[in-house]
Order: structure tokens, then sequence, then C-alpha cells
């Protein structure tokens, strides 16, 4: 009775023949269409990055000249430290206003309340819409003149807060940033609440037993209990936050105005691979130089990272 | 006792404390839905109407703006290259998906622990940043400016997470049927198409949800390969009518809002199912 098909042992060798034919058939078209598609391009990009290109043909090989050209070499260095540092502002920002307020939503959604059927549809409604839809929504709304946020700014009131948001150095970056917020919010929200929905009601009957505060008992129960989703949540948001592109180039435009206040690793890489219309040359050895930093970057924190945070999982 | 005292302290707590979380949800229901709101209502107005009042109630049953957007620009043509490339690659996605999840997911074999860590690796990989491979290898395959390149991007970016969430769900599968079917002598092939396959109906609504909506809302890949007006997908075409109608914020606020429609409503009526699909990858 224990025929099962694990024991190539048994049955007949035409059988097992047939067996090997069938896996095989099974598994080669997918295999193929993720070695050329996946595998073959990224060690491409990775052997790209060491050739001298002029244009889209390829020349000699240069060693370390594009990554050493991209890193300290002007005018690129500083456009790429610039970017860099954007990058590392959008994802402190994120952390804080994206991930804390999902966290907040997730509490109160957690508690069932009335109504929290549709909180919950409402809040991820804006995650299943197209960058580009919100990005052109949210261009409109921030028009200077005509667009809501400063009308609304002015029905309440505020008028001394009426500025040109997108327009301005101080404020653009800090305005994409709360367009990314308002358009993700849902998704940490929803996995946080799946998180906390699977902790045992008893465990948490029996801490509010113990304490009055919900503050400890956040600290102290409910926190350590969600490290998992915790977890998912802070490393999705970090490799989102590197590869920072559509909202951006849309909103901003690919130079990251106004003066490069929202210029990010993602822009700068497409100008450099592509080209724009101002400066008309692409360069795909410099443009996989960036990549290969960028992928090496998020590749190494993400794993370092990723170890930590489930090491002290363990530990909680 | 000083029960009583205490249970009553502890009641009003809990209803001060969900009265303030009970606010804290509604503004931010409206905060969510106020923009979408108003990108509807502003749709159905004059450029006049927005300035002046923006936030009052249109009429609707001027669809002017919206039967501009729909002749005088080629929205039409970019919904249906965009049912017709998202389609396509769902399609292949969950064909090419089951047959690895069927074959790592049901069957013992050398290697198959490599293989899975070989499709897990696509997993971690952000395809973007193999943008300049990718538009050589497709200059030279002749699929740029087409949909293949679409299709075979999405395809292979929708593979690792298809194989991780079915073979998880193959596994758990019952032995007893498909045993008894081969005791039977039926075919593999037969064993896995009339029973195991209905049975992985629901893994493969998961997966289909997963990656439908990164697939039907990608911008950065038709971006770099389709130059074509009349192949653009939706995402990307946005940006040309957006072009046309740039001094007419009604017709625009008109593209915006059919260009949501179609997932909107799906999402609406699927809720759960979304919600459910989309964190499926971050809730395990």
């Amino acid at each position: 009775m224990t025929a099962t098909p694990d024991t190539p042992a048994k049955g007949p060798r035409g059988w097992i023949t047939g067996r090997g034919a069938w896996i095989t058939f099974l598994l080669v078209p997918p295999l193929v269409v993720m070695t050329l598609f996946v595998i073959y391009p990224i060690v491409s990009a990775l052997a790209y990055a060491f050739y001298d290109w002029n244009g889209l043909r390829r020349e000699g090989f240069v060693g370390f000249e594009n990554f050493r050209i991209i890193l300290f070499e002007e005018p690129f260095a500083s456009t790429t430290w610039q970017a860099f540092k954007h990058n590392i502002i959008v994802f402190a920002s994120l952390m804080i206003v994206q991930n804390g307020v999902g966290f907040i939503l997730a509490y109160c959604l957690w508690r069932d309340l009335w109504g929290a059927r549709f909180h919950r549809v409402a809040v991820f409604l804006p995650v299943v819409l197209s960058t580009v839809i919100i990005g052109y929504l949210w261009k409109l709304f921030f028009h200077p003149i005509f667009g809501v946020v400063n009308q609304s700014l002015k029905a309440v009131g505020l008028d001394s807060l009426v500025q040109p948001w997108l327009g301005q150095s101080e404020t653009a970056l800090a305005a994409l940033i709360f367009v990314n917020a308002w358009a993700w919010v849902g998704f940490p929200t929803l996995v946080f609440l799946a998180g906390l929905q699977r902790i045992p009601s008893e465990l948490i009957d029996a801490a509010r037993m113990e304490t009055d505060s919900e503050w400890h008992l956040i600290r102290k129960i409910v926190w350590p209990l969600i490290a998992p989703s915790t977890t998912v949540v802070f490393i999705l948001l970090f490799i989102g936050s590197f590869n920072w592109f559509e909202l951006p180039y849309i909103m901003a435009g690919l130079d990251g105005s106004p003066f490069g206040s929202t210029d990010v690793l993602g822009l700068f890489f497409y100008r450099t691979a592509f080209g724009n219309q101002s400066a008309g040359v692409q360069d795909f050895g410099l443009g996989s130089a960036l990549a290969v930093i960028m992928f090496l970057f998020i590749a190494i924190v993400a794993t370092f990272w990723t170890l930590h945070l489930r090491k002290k999982e363990l530990d909680l | 006792m000083s029960e009583a005292p205490d249970t009553q302290r502890g009641l009003l707590a809990t209803f001060g404390r969900d009265g303030l979380m009970q606010i804290i949800l509604i503004a931010n229901s409206v905060l969510m839905l106020f923009p979408i709101v108003i990108m509807v209502f502003s749709g159905f107005k004059s450029n006049i109407e927005i300035f002046q009042s923006p936030f009052s109630i249109p009429d609707f049953t001027d669809l002017s703006n919206f039967t501009a957007m729909a002749t005088q620009s080629n929205f039409l043509r970019y919904l249906f290259n965009s049912f017709f490339v998202t389609g396509v690659s769902i399609i292949l996605i969950l064909i090419l998906g089951l047959m690895a999840s069927y074959a790592l997911g049901r069957y013992a074999f050398r290697g198959s622990a490599f293989v899975l860590l070989f499709f897990m690796a696509g997993l971690m990989l952000p395809l973007k940043l193999a943008i300049i491979p990718l538009f050589v290898l497709f200059r030279d395959l002749g699929f740029l400016n087409s949909h293949l390149s679409l299709v075979a991007v999405y395809v292979a970016m929708g593979l690792p997470s298809t194989i991780f969430i079915m073979t998880g769900f193959i596994r758990t599968l019952p032995r007893e049927l498909e045993d008894a079917a081969r005791m039977d002598g039926a075919s593999e092939a037969r064993i896995m198409w009339s029973i195991m396959l209905p049975l992985c109906r629901p893994a493969m609504v998961i997966a289909a949800i997963y990656n439908l909506v990164p697939i039907w809302n990608d911008f950065f890949f038709p971006l770099v390969f389709i130059q074509d007006d009349n192949l653009k997908t939706l995402p990307q075409g946005m940006t040309t009518f957006i072009g046309e109608f740039v001094t007419n914020w009604g017709v625009m606020f008109a593209g915006l809002t059919l260009a949501a429609a179609p997932i909107t409503i799906v999402y609406i009526i699927l809720s759960k199912q979304f919600i459910n699909g989309m964190t499926s990858g971050a809730v395990k």
C-alpha cells in the first residue's frame, strides 16, 4: 500500500523513465523562463558594469573604472551621494509615518469596532491603484493655485500654510513622502492586523488583568508577538525605498525637480542608463555600475537586517 | 470588595479608548476616500467649476469629459492593451507556476531542493535593476516595442511568488486520491489534470491576485520597452493623455477616474480575496 511515487525503486523500469520524463516536462519550461529572463539578466548586469560602452555597443573591459566614476568623480559623485541621502530620508520618514500610522490603524482595527470592515477596505484602496494615477492625482491636488490642498487650507483658515508644495526645494520631497505614505499605509496596516489577530485572546485577557496601562500591554505583550510581521514590513519598505522610482518620476520628473531636491537613486539610474531630454547621452556602463551598487547595498543590508530582526524575534 | 469600582473604571476606560479608536479610524477613512471622491467629482466638472468650487457636488449627467477622453485620446486602446498583457501574463504564470509547483510539491526527486531554491532566488532579486541587460536581450530577440517583452518580464517576475504559494499548498493535499487513481492505472498527467488541479483552485486564486495588481499597474517596464503609442498599456498611456489634456483639468480627472475604475470595481467586489492575496507574501 506504500506505493507512493516517492519511491523510485518500486515499479517497472519503464515507469521510472516515464516518471522522470514527466517531471522534466513539468520543470523545464518554467526553468527556461526563469533562467532567460531573471538569472541571465542579473548576471549580465554584473558583467556589463566592468565594460566601457559606446551607446548600445560594448567596447573594452575597464575593470572598476565605472564604479570609480559613479562614486568618486564629478559631476556623477555628488549626484549619487545626494540621491542616496534622499533615499535614506525617504526610508526613515516612511518607517515613522507609514509604518507608525499603519500600526496605530491596525491596533484600532483589531478591536473589531462597528464599521471595522469598511475601514479595512478603505485604507487598502489606494494600495491597488497604479502609482501613475496616484502621482498625477496628487500633482493636480498640490497645484499652487487651483489644487485641493491649498484650497482646503484656505477653507479652514490656514492661509499662512498655503505654498507651492511641489515647486520649492524645502517641501517637495516631504510632499512626495506624504503621498507615498497615503498610498501605501494600507499595506503595513493589514499585515500588522493579521499578526495581531493571530495572538490568542486568552493571552491578552490575562495580560489585561495584570496591567491597566495600554502602553505597557503594547510594549511588553503585543509588539514582541507580532515581531514576524514587523520584520517583513520593515524589509519590504527598505527595498521599496531604495528602488523608489515611479512616484518621483511622475510627480517631480526625471531630474528630480525642483533643483534636484527630489532626486533619488532610481531616477539617477534611469537617467544614466537611458538618457533624458536635457542630456541625450546614455551610458550602459555607468548605469550598470550604479545598478550593481544599488543591488549589493540592498541585498547586503536586507540580509543582515533580516538576520538581526529574526534573532531579536527569538530573544523576545 | 473593591471589585465593583475597578470594573466600572475599566468599563469607562474601555468606552473612552474605543471612542478614540473609532475617531482615528473614521478620520483615516475620510483622508483615504476624500481624494478619490474629489477625483471622481472633478471628472464631471469644467475647469471653471473645479477652480471656483472644488468641493461641490457636480452634475453627474454631464459626461462630456469622459466622452472627450474616450474619443479624442487613445484611452480605449491602452485599456485593451492592459487587459491583453495582464490576462496573457497571468494565464502563463498560472500554467508554468502550476507545472513547477506540482513537480516540486508532489514528487521527491534528486535535486528538487536545489530547483526550489533556484526559483526562490527570484523572490529576492529586483528585476528592475537588470533593466539594461533585459533591454539588450529583447533588442536581440526582436521583443522591443512588442507585448512579448512585457509578458516575458511579468511571467518571470510572477513565477517565484506563484511557485512559493502553490508548492506550499500542493504539499498539504492528501495523497489518498491520487494513490487510488494510480492503482486504477491513471497516467500521471491524467491524475494531475482531473484530480489534483481542481483541488489547487484556492491557491491559484491567491497567486493570481498577488500578481494581478503589480502587473496591471506596472509602469517601469513599458516605459523602457514600448515606444509605439498603439502598444502602450494604461499606466504608460496615461502619461500621454495627461500631456494632451494638460490645460483641461476636467478631462484629466475624468481620465484618472476611468483609469482607476476597472481595478477599483474588482477590488470592492473581491476586497477580502484582494487583501488576503496581496498580503499573502508577508503574512506567513
